[in-house]
């Protein structure tokens, strides 16, 4: 069932009856065709989807949890922005079982999801929670998380079928009024909800929630935790399923982690399971306190922290994404039977002339192109809809294939930003080297859509590895069916390797990468309707791998940059180590302080190299990255993740002992430690360094000063 | 560094020479010093550390065709300590000047490879030595010699000795008479310094020098008592003469007015050394005025000599196709460029096919050489110039 391009999937699904020839005996076998008829009957989608809850993604409890917060979250994160709210999200699973053995497969969870969001009008609750394919963005051209109205009601659906429990909706529209509570639980066979309470209450934020844990305690004592003053309006959502709680790939960990990548606007707080009791929680000490990490937020970037197990993602950037516009299909993007459709429903509604159809119900078609279009099938301007002829549709369908036409608007897209990207990364991934890059808006089928692309480098992700690839679509994250995503294959086809990274020939990068893609459309092609993957179009592919190369060549400058850093400073090694022996030798001849020469030449050697880094910044590009902090260009550069220089042979300090010429001083001095100041910076908080500051940071780290370092007492 | 020209100082280098040699230490001291002082005032200064050294090079010698001698030219070679190519040898040329200015406070002489232990040692905290191998050191100390326009022995080094004397002379080696008539089958080994300082020629009859190329030639005319009955000195110099030998004989042609009468191979080494003998040598174009014999002359192995004296079939020794190119490069040499007799004789080599050694006219008879080709040849003054 491909419920892509509007095909109307909500009816039913028909069974097709076939004539059967009568066996040789006369008789027929089986049914006839009136007692199957009998048997025939309308399957309701709600029906379709318990039998194949996979398709939704509901295979296994493991992915029907994370599924079930994905849809709660990619709700609300929708439906806040839609209201111009910045979103204030949590998230708790409770275990309901924690006395289960350890051996148990499978627990009773039950999943909340509490938003900041406008609420939901009380007559609309039924719909958006209890029917499959009811929603407000199935029908339009606009760029959003959901697509089909089929995610939290299938979530809803698939806990009652688990667990037999029903829904239990919060919602507050409104701040001067009380909050509405309602249990539902959807008839599958009606793809109706079943109300089962419905009341007035007070409690929203629910109270109870605050008290969860240690954590959740002690972060509501903070205020940041479902404080009343952010949850002015919202809705929470609780679902009880059967499912299984497991960090790792494709977790529920793993998808909050990435939607604040993807989301930097949004703060998303998350309570894990418990199998801890609320009486050994109660005993924990505290953690440091995510609320002072927010804080300081104006120094270095924010940063995921921990309280007390409940993780905090803060909102890196405080401006909500740009408010997108619903377009209108453009007339490359359709078929002709969607053609045939839209001409149909126009009669139906507004029984205009074609020419006024092409105009109102397409985008990019003005008054002479319509005109134009009207000749072109030899139909005068002034025909009804009505009157066209399929014939002539055929032809018009053929004309719109032809005629050149403006691209479609972009003012519908929304993408994240190379600011917001980088927001994103730093708060998630800790890395040395940060770049995005975001396309212009380009187009497939006539749908617009926009590619963006992020990488991290260095730091502590793993150097052995194959580089990680995470997938957004509409700032969702996609967990699942990575290698039959568009995306990894751009990646894939990408030439790292003229970045300065190894790549074994047609698979993913090897290093300590992180590569991360936004598709941002009106309508984003997945493969499924569990949207794990985005459908391999030419052009999504060929975008996806022109922005995946603006960041690597940004890459590629940096480590080429650091290379010549490290040449730079094994140049300086060599001087350095030769410098000591020629003072002495000079001192022989002339009498000269040996001391004073070593300190005037190293001071050269210094400078020299230094200058050499100097020079090396001047190249145009780089250089005007130096300007800003945060600069525009889509990189950042994080000092303290990075590795300190490796010396191949250190060179040891040089002893000044005049009573032991030439050959007695060479004795074996002792080797240099690794300088404790060099660790010490390493433990610090990340600070956001430009390329300048790297090449003095350089010329300054404590292994260049180490010769005059008072603290060793071999030294003079 | 002094932009002068090195040809000069080495000049009045040699002609100081003949004063007391604590002057001469003295000032070759002071040159090493000034050398030194002056990058400690860059050094401090906070300019780059350079020295400034001429190059020994092909392209940077000049035909004096005067003087018929090859002279070193004016271009130098920027040696800066904060190159990566040149740190590590101009840390070594500081190391020698440093050893050297040791030797000369302590007025002792030490061989190059003696030079070479003493500066030998590992970089203060590192792994990796000063030097290496001898062969990093010995050019280090040709390019001081340039540097400070000194003389080898100005710098105390002395190398092995190389190559014997015999003959009707007696001179004076650091006080002690040798009578080079009484040196047995030996001979009298020359010495790598033979500056006036060193050794004062006494007493002398002979009336030219016969230089041959190596050892066993001279041992066949030693044997022969050749000297005695034509009245010379004979010296060898174990093929291509190093600088004492070569230096020895220029002083005596130059003091003593003895024509050098050279019997070398009829092969392209041969004739480079009879070159280096009178022009001197690219490497030492900087020594060329105290090692440059023009008037040397070359009696033999001609190519015509195969069919003159009627030689062997045996003797002949094929070119190789290095042996060709080395004969046309050095028919090409400026100073053999316009000599029609030299033109002619490597032509006749080549037209030849083959080269032969000075001992391939034993085959004619064991003292054919001694007692019959040379004296021959001397008589009518049959040689190249």
């Amino acid at each position: 069932m491909q419920l892509g391009d509007g095909t109307p999937s909500e009816k039913h699904m028909e069974t097709v009856v076939k004539e059967r020839k009568p066996n040789p005996d006369g008789k027929r076998r089986g049914a006839t065709a009136e007692e199957m008829s009998a048997r025939q009957k309308e399957v309701s989608v709600s029906e379709f989807f318990v039998k194949n809850r996979h398709l939704l993604g509901f295979d296994n409890p493991r992915k029907s949890l994370l599924t079930t917060v994905k849809e709660a979250v990619d709700n609300s994160l929708d439906a806040c922005e839609e209201a111009g709210i910045l979103p204030d999200i949590a998230v708790i699973i409770e275990d309901l079982d924690p006395k289960r053995p350890a051996t148990a497969k499978e627990s009773n969870y039950r999943v909340t999801i509490v938003d900041n969001g406008p609420g939901i009008v009380r007559k609309q609750v039924e719909n958006i929670f209890g029917r499959l394919l009811y929603g407000s963005k199935f029908h339009r051209l606009k760029m959003s998380r959901g697509q089909q109205g089929i995610g939290i009601s299938a979530a809803g659906m698939n806990g009652l079928i688990t667990t037999g429990k029903p829904m239990v909706i919060h919602t507050k529209p409104s701040a001067k009024q009380p909050a509405h509570h309602i249990e539902l639980a959807m008839n599958t066979k009606t793809n109706r909800a079943e109300v089962t309470l419905d009341r007035e209450s007070k409690d929203f934020p629910p109270e109870r929630f605050r008290t969860l844990s240690g954590g959740t305690r002690q972060l509501s004592q903070e205020g940041v935790f479902l404080s009343p003053d952010s949850f002015v309006t919202g809705t929470s959502v609780s679902i009880e399923l059967k499912g299984k709680y497991q960090k790792g790939r494709g977790s529920v960990d793993e998808f909050l982690e990435l939607t604040a990548i993807a989301n930097p606007h949004a703060r998303v707080v998350f309570v894990p399971p418990s199998r801890i009791t609320q009486d050994e929680a109660d005993d924990m000490l505290p953690g440091t306190s995510s609320a002072a990490a927010e804080r300081s937020k104006g120094e270095a970037p924010a940063q995921t922290t921990e309280t007390g197990g409940v993780t905090v993602f803060p909102r890196g950037v405080d401006e909500l994404p740009p408010e997108t516009k619903e377009i209108q299909p453009h007339p490359k993007g359709i078929e002709l039977g969607i053609l045939l459709q839209m001409i149909k429903d126009y009669e139906a509604s507004e029984k205009g002339t074609l020419y006024e159809f092409l105009q109102t119900r397409f985008c990019r078609v003005s008054a002479s192109t319509a005109s134009k279009f009207c000749s072109a099938i030899g139909v005068s301007s002034r025909a009804k809809a009505a009157d066209i002829e399929p014939p002539q549709v055929e032809k018009l369908f053929k004309v719109f294939e032809d005629e050149k036409l403006a691209p479609p608007p972009t003012d519908c897209l929304a993408p994240i930003g190379v600011r917001q990207l980088l927001a994103g990364l730093l708060k998630g991934v800790k890395a040395e080297f940060y770049a995005a890059s975001t396309r212009e808006a380009a187009v497939y089928r006539g749908r617009p859509f926009q590619i963006e692309a992020a990488i991290a480098f260095g730091g502590d992700l793993p150097a052995d590895q194959a580089a990680r690839v995470i997938r957004f679509a509409n700032r969702v994250p996609l967990l699942f069916q990575q290698s039959a995503c568009s995306s990894f294959k751009a990646v894939e086809e990408t030439p790292w390797k003229n970045y300065q990274l190894q790549q074994p020939r047609g698979s993913l990068p090897v290093g300590p990468l992180v590569v991360m893609i936004h598709m941002a459309s009106v309508w984003v092609p997945f493969t499924s309707e569990s949207k794990e993957a985005i459908a391999d179009y030419d052009e999504i592919r060929k975008e996806m791998k022109l922005a995946l190369m603006e960041c690597g060549r940004k890459l590629g400058t940096y480590l080429r940059k650091r290379q010549k850093m490290r040449r730079e400073s094994e140049r300086r090694d060599v001087f350095e180590r030769y410098i000591g022996e020629i003072s002495k030798a000079l001192n022989a001849i002339t009498g000269e302080e040996t001391r004073r020469l070593y300190e005037a030449l190293l001071d050269q050697a210094r400078r020299k190299t230094a200058v050499a880094d100097q020079e090396l910044d001047e190249d145009g590009k780089v250089r005007r990255q130096e300007e800003d902090d945060f600069d525009d260009d889509g990189v950042i550069i994080v000092q303290s993740a990075i590795a300190p220089i490796e010396q191949a042979a250190p060179v040891a300090p040089l002893q000044f002992d005049a009573t032991v010429p030439g050959k007695g001083s060479a004795k074996p001095a002792p080797e240099v430690q690794a300088s404790p100041a060099a660790k010490a910076s390493k433990g610090a908080g990340p600070v956001i360094r430009t390329k300048k500051d790297l090449a003095r940071a350089d010329s300054e780290s404590p292994k260049r000063a180490r010769a005059v370092d008072d603290d060793d007492p071999k030294l003079f | 560094m002094a932009k002068k020209s090195n040809q000069q100082q080495a000049a009045a280098g040699a002609k100081a020479s003949t004063g007391s040699v604590k002057e001469r230490d003295a000032r070759t001291q002071r040159k090493i010093e000034d050398l030194a002082l002056d990058i400690v005032k860059r050094a401090l200064a906070g300019r780059e550390p350079v020295v400034e050294i001429p190059t020994r090079t092909k392209s940077n010698t000049i035909w004096n065709k005067k003087r018929g001698i090859l002279e070193m030219g004016e271009g130098t070679a920027e040696r800066p300590l904060f190159d990566l190519k040149t740190a590590k040898q101009f840390m070594q040329t500081m190391l020698h000047a440093s050893t050297i200015q040791d030797l000369i406070a302590a007025g002792k002489t030490s061989s190059l490879r003696g030079v070479f232990y003493k500066a030998k040692h590992t970089v203060a905290g590192t792994k990796e030595n000063t030097f290496d191998t001898q062969d990093e050191s010995d050019p280090i100390l040709e390019d001081l010699e340039v540097l400070l326009a000194a003389l080898r022995e100005e710098l105390h080094i002395f190398a092995e000795n190389r190559g014997s004397m015999v003959g009707n002379i007696t001179i004076v080696d650091k006080g002690d008479e040798i009578d080079c008539r009484r040196m047995g089958s030996g001979g009298y080994a020359m010495p790598s310094i033979v500056e006036p300082d060193v050794i004062q020629f006494k007493k002398c009859e002979a009336k030219f020098v016969l230089h041959v190329e190596k050892g066993t030639v001279w041992n066949r005319f030693n044997e022969d008592r050749f000297w005695e009955k034509h009245n010379c000195i004979l010296t060898h110099g174990a093929g291509q003469p190093p600088r004492g030998c070569r230096r020895l004989l220029q002083r005596l042609n130059q003091e003593l007015g003895l024509p050098i009468v050279c019997v070398l191979d009829n092969d392209p080494w041969g004739h480079y050394i009879y070159s280096v003998i009178k022009q001197g040598s690219i490497s030492l174009a900087f020594e060329s005025t105290r090692l440059a014999i023009p008037e040397a002359k070359f009696l033999g192995i001609r190519a015509k000599d195969y069919r003159q004296c009627g030689l062997d079939e045996a003797v002949k020794i094929d070119l190789t196709d290095n042996d060709i190119k080395r004969a046309r490069e050095i028919a090409a040499y400026p100073w053999f460029e316009g000599h029609r007799g030299w033109q002619r004789e490597i032509d006749a080599m080549l037209a030849n096919g083959f080269k032969m050694e000075v001992e391939s006219l034993i085959t004619k008879d064991i003292s054919y050489v001694s007692e019959t080709y040379v004296p021959e040849r001397l008589k009518a003054k049959d040689w190249l110039e």
